[in-house]
């Protein structure tokens, strides 16, 4: 049961775009198209399960003080190994995905799940918070991603969608959409769970980007701390 | 004079029409987590504007002497990731040891910097656009200086312009659902709205192609 919870987690409880508000750069950046959100997903997911599995499998050999350089690396060879497949199988997804997918290495949710999880807790735990994580990842990608791409346009999939394809809303797709989507998604989900979800202030220092590397030097303009300190 | 002019035009593009946070989505954690407040975020953007620079000095001829000559091109991204971090650390070593002053003000967002995806976003990206297989060394490298200083620059205008709405939109009248990020996202979506007016600003302005 308690296994079932860490592999939901991410997905509807944590999720780490819409709840913790994590990873947003290539959130916003790669969803004009279904079809790279998807791409997109799973190249994050991939990388998050490796690097959580090695990170756990390394937790006692690492020492506190060096840990985030050893994380990054880490991550980055994982990153570029996904770089070297993306490249030699996936051209098109290439293409599209462009800068977004080297800078997967610094995508908060990897580096935050490997401080916030990884380094503490087991092989099997960290595999299934991972595939939590990036399940919700990939989710919450697809569906701004079909909004963005129905609406701006006309297409899902590439599959063209009657009406909407002579009546194409083209700012959707464009950056300012990206955020407007984006603040209404996470209004929605505020909406439907009607406070049930935590919300983000609760995480204090876990539900920052930066906490892996900041500890707490910042403050954080008050709020979190006091969540935090509860 | 066409070089001055050149220059011009990439400082223009990077802080106006490219704007890294409103227009490529790149920074967007700092700008939702350190615009609250405005000198937290004129702090964290100048100290953006001078790792951009240096982070862009130190790995540009790295690529360009080191990596690409002895086609180890795929591992750009581990370089990159571990030069820049080893570079935040050491300037944070030298304020601290010289210039107490700047490191009092500046030394917190340091460390943040180092998995800022702005800055190796600028680095890969200046690579990626003026490292050609004909391009001077001379020439292309200071393009890409400019560049980062003028993606700089798009950031900390960004910060500071989002800061001062943010004041503002704390303390709105909004439906309870909307309170705190997505209230920051609406706004930030009308601030990248006016960003938008400045496409073709820069052909139009120096007749550049």
């Amino acid at each position: 049961m308690k296994k079932l919870r860490i592999l939901t987690n991410g997905i509807i409880r944590e999720n780490p775009i819409l709840v913790l508000v994590l990873g947003t750069c290539p959130f916003m950046a790669v969803t004009t198209q279904a079809s790279n959100a998807i791409g997109m997903g799973a190249a994050v997911t991939f990388v998050l399960l490796c690097s959580n599995v090695l990170i756990s499998l390394l937790r006692r050999a690492i020492s506190e003080k060096v840990r985030i350089p050893c994380y990054i690396v880490v991550i980055a060879s994982f990153v570029t190994l996904v770089q070297m497949i993306v490249q030699a199988f996936l051209p098109d997804l290439n293409t599209a995905l462009g800068l977004y997918l080297p800078l997967i290495v610094v995508n908060c949710i990897i580096l935050g799940r490997a401080e916030m999880f990884a380094g503490k807790n087991g092989v099997f735990d960290s595999a299934l918070d991972a595939i939590g994580m990036g399940v919700g990842y990939t989710l919450a990608m697809l569906v701004m991603a079909s909004i963005r791409e129905i609406l701006g346009s006309g297409t899902w999939f590439g599959i063209e969608v009657p009406v909407l394809i002579d009546n194409n809303i083209s700012i959707m797709v464009m950056a300012p959409g990206g955020f407007a989507i984006f603040g209404v998604l996470i209004a929605v989900v505020n909406k439907v769970t009607k406070g049930k979800a935590p919300r983000k202030k609760e995480f204090g220092c876990m539900g920052c980007p930066s906490a892996s590397v900041c500890g707490g030097a910042l403050s954080c303009a008050g709020d979190g701390k006091e969540a935090a300190a509860k | 004079m066409s070089e001055v002019k050149v220059i011009i035009g990439i400082i223009m593009t990077a802080v106006l029409v490219n704007n890294y946070v409103l227009s490529q989505f790149l920074g967007i954690c700092p700008f939702l987590g350190v615009s609250k407040k405005l000198d937290q975020a004129s702090g964290m953007s100048i100290a953006v504007i001078f790792v951009m620079v240096l982070s862009t000095a130190v790995t540009y001829p790295i690529q360009y002497f080191v990596l690409n000559p002895n086609g180890l091109g795929y591992l750009q991204t581990i370089v990159f990731i571990l030069v820049i971090a080893a570079l935040v650390q050491l300037v944070e070593i030298i304020l601290k040891r010289y210039i107490p002053a700047l490191h009092a003000s500046l030394g917190v967002y340091l460390p943040l910097i180092t998995t800022n995806c702005a800055v190796l976003g600028v680095c890969i990206s200046n690579v990626d656009s003026y490292l050609l297989a004909d391009a001077v060394f001379g020439t292309s490298f200071v393009h890409a200086l400019f560049n980062s200083f003028g993606s700089g620059v798009g950031f900390f205008l960004a910060m500071v312009l989002f800061a001062g709405v943010r004041t503002r939109v704390e303390r709105c009248n909004c439906p309870e659902c909307f309170k705190g990020m997505p209230i920051t996202l609406l706004s930030a979506s009308i601030l990248s709205v006016s960003f938008m007016g400045f496409a073709g600003l820069v052909e139009n302005l120096l007749g550049l192609g």
